[in-house]
């Protein structure tokens, strides 16, 4: 299917490529730091504010870090991001949708109320409230986010199950006297998963741009470590010297574009509707 | 009758949501170690036992929790949110200074997003898998994609330092008064004045951050027109329309767009939404002096009542833009029952 889709979609296959490119990248660095050029950390007060030139690719940074280092180093931190936050954000809504949906009324009705909610608060805020409260750290901001995101899936898992829960399959399990445990998770859940599963795919480069406005905002790891978001932040307070902050910003572009390229290939290509398009 | 119903189940959803959001802050603003007579009163008035007992009193702050949280929703009611503790002033008050510059620019951006979105949608729509077709949705894609932030400091890097042509940060030129508030949106307000230079001044320095907050809603309604439109484009009474012989033109603007508005409607109101959270970071980059920098700096300061004040104020605003697409979907389509 994969293959079939590539040869006649353009972008789909950029973002396969893309995609595959920084998922590489991110794996190389850790299993071979010494690839990079220099190490993320290395600081060069001698070489500071350096343009990019053929020693430094992208030019290095205020403490004269090389900057093409970090941006490779950085692509870890962004894709643990995106997957941990989907995984569990999916993980959540699936079971809170699922319950609210196969119990159905007045509890079904409470849970979806306390979901909207939600999701009709500011998003980026309290997830800055909540990382501010708790201190800045990778491990605070990925939690804001996952407590901001799971409604979105608890939606979409609730629609899936209420639609399923009155198929024959579910009434004849019923009638073996199936327990509602089993047949919640033996026979719905298997059910409804593939929508959810869509939407993480299409979520994965939304969690990435969060992840990095946060991490802008300085709610990420601590320095030193190398975030695309803290590293365009440190752009903005080193206005004049353009590099520092236009390849971290790159870097996070050519991920989300990837990922969004795949992500809408994919959707037209499940929405039968649109398919007879690709 | 189904409609007034209808509004009135969803108001009295709001008052909940006010309700939900202020106690999901406030319990978190109690879960962390901080002292807030020592925050709120200077140290003058902390010597004085009197200000201090009064202070205590207005809040409840020597008794329970959950007696506090009625104590503020009462304030609440009666419009008082309380002291801001980094500002030092009423958060009604602060919000009331920060909000209108960031409506203007919502405002301004959504306009730039619907038009451009639309335009787009539709160009693609019709030249469906051509060169610039595809262009085009590579142009969408990015908007989604970009990083607001740092598009933000291209814009500024660009247009601002190297090439000279747009002003830089802020929402007037330094050296130039704001107009005399009547709506605190300062283009309005300039042209009210009769001051055509400084409403100039204004649109230009909406100009880049309305662009770089707009980026993202823009793609996701060209991408949703363009979408909806093949849809529509597909059905029964299109096909009549061209067995009529209308021209192509004609067909899309009379029969198509109207019945492929819908689906854009809702993305308009999720844009609309989205640029109201978007506006933290867009406006940390441009200096702009509107709520989301003020959320940015509350949630630093972990100034709880201004961040209790701001995410109510957002909130409301996001079921309020709901509610109007929802209402404008019976305008759009007779069919439409709420129920």
């Amino acid at each position: 299917m994969l293959l079939r889709i590539m040869k006649n979609n353009l972008l789909f296959s950029i973002g396969i490529i893309v995609c595959a490119l920084w998922i590489l990248i991110a794996i190389v660095t850790v299993l071979v730091p010494s690839i990079t050029p220099y190490s993320y950390l290395a600081q060069d007060l001698a070489n500071r504010f350096q343009a990019p030139s053929s020693a430094h690719w992208f030019g290095t940074d205020s403490i004269g870090r090389d900057v093409f280092s970090r941006a490779l180093v950085g692509s870890r931190i962004s894709l643990i991001a995106g997957l941990i936050t989907i995984a569990l954000a999916s993980l959540m809504g699936m079971i809170y949708g699922g319950i609210a949906g196969y119990i159905g009324g007045l509890t079904d009705e409470i849970m979806m109320r306390v979901s909207e909610m939600v999701m009709a608060f500011p998003g980026i805020i309290l997830a800055m409230t909540i990382a501010a409260a708790l201190g800045p750290s990778l491990h605070n901001t990925l939690l804001a986010m996952v407590i901001i995101w799971w409604p979105n899936y608890a939606r979409v898992m609730r629609s899936m199950v209420i639609a399923n829960k009155e198929n024959e399959y579910v009434e004849a399990a019923k009638s073996l006297g199936a327990s509602h445990f089993r047949i919640f998770f033996n026979e719905i859940m298997p059910n409804s998963l593939g929508p959810v599963l869509v939407l993480a795919t299409l979520d994965f480069g939304n969690a990435i741009l969060l992840f990095s406005g946060l991490s802008f905002l300085g709610l990420g790891s601590p320095p030193p470590t190398p975030e695309w978001g803290a590293m365009v932040a440190d752009g903005v307070l080193n206005f004049n010297y353009w590099w520092i902050g236009t390849f971290p910003g790159l870097a996070i572009l050519t991920m989300s574009v990837g990922t969004n390229f795949i992500g809408d290939s994919l959707r037209d290509f499940l929405d039968p509707r649109l398919r007879k398009e690709i | 009758m189904g409609l007034l119903k209808y509004t009135a189940r969803r108001l009295v959803f709001l008052a909940f949501l006010v309700i939900g959001v202020s106690l999901v802050v406030f319990v978190i603003s109690h879960s962390v170690p901080s002292d807030p007579v020592l925050a709120n009163l200077s140290q003058r008035n902390i010597d004085n036992q009197e200000m201090v007992d009064s202070f205590k009193a207005k809040w409840g702050l020597d008794k329970p929790m959950y007696t506090q949280y009625f104590i503020y929703v009462g304030n609440l009611v009666k419009g008082d949110m309380g002291t801001s503790i980094r500002t030092q002033r009423p958060v009604m008050d602060d919000l009331k200074k920060y909000f209108p510059a960031t409506i203007e620019l919502a405002i301004f951006s959504i306009i730039i997003a619907v038009f451009f979105g639309m335009l787009f949608g539709i160009i693609s729509a019709i030249k469906r898998n051509s060169a610039i077709d595809q262009i085009i949705r590579g142009i969408s894609v990015v908007g989604v994609s970009v990083p607001s932030f740092w598009l933000g400091l291209m814009f500024l890097l660009l247009f601002y330092v190297n090439l000279g042509i747009a002003p830089g940060p802020g929402r007037i030129s330094p050296y130039l008064a704001p107009p005399a508030a009547v709506t605190n949106l300062y283009v309005i307000d300039a042209l009210l004045a009769g001051d055509w230079s400084l409403a100039v001044d204004a649109l230009q320095h909406l100009l880049l951050p309305g662009l770089v907050l707009g980026s993202f809603t823009m793609g996701l309604i060209t991408r949703t027109t363009r979408s909806s439109l093949l849809e529509v484009m597909s059905l029964d009474f299109i096909r009549t329309a061209r067995a009529k012989g209308l021209t192509e033109k004609m067909i899309i603007m009379r029969h198509a767009l109207g019945n492929a508005l819908i689906p854009v409607v809702t993305v308009i109101g999720i844009g609309f939404g989205n640029l109201l959270g978007g506006m933290v970071l867009v406006e940390t980059i441009f200096a702009w002096p509107g709520i989301g920098q003020y959320a940015y700096k509350a949630a630093g300061n972990l100034d709880f009542p201004a961040i209790i004040g701001v995410s109510i104020l957002i909130s409301i605003n996001y079921v309020v833009i709901n509610l109007i697409v929802d209402l404008l979907y019976g305008i759009l389509d007779p069919r439409v029952r709420y129920n």
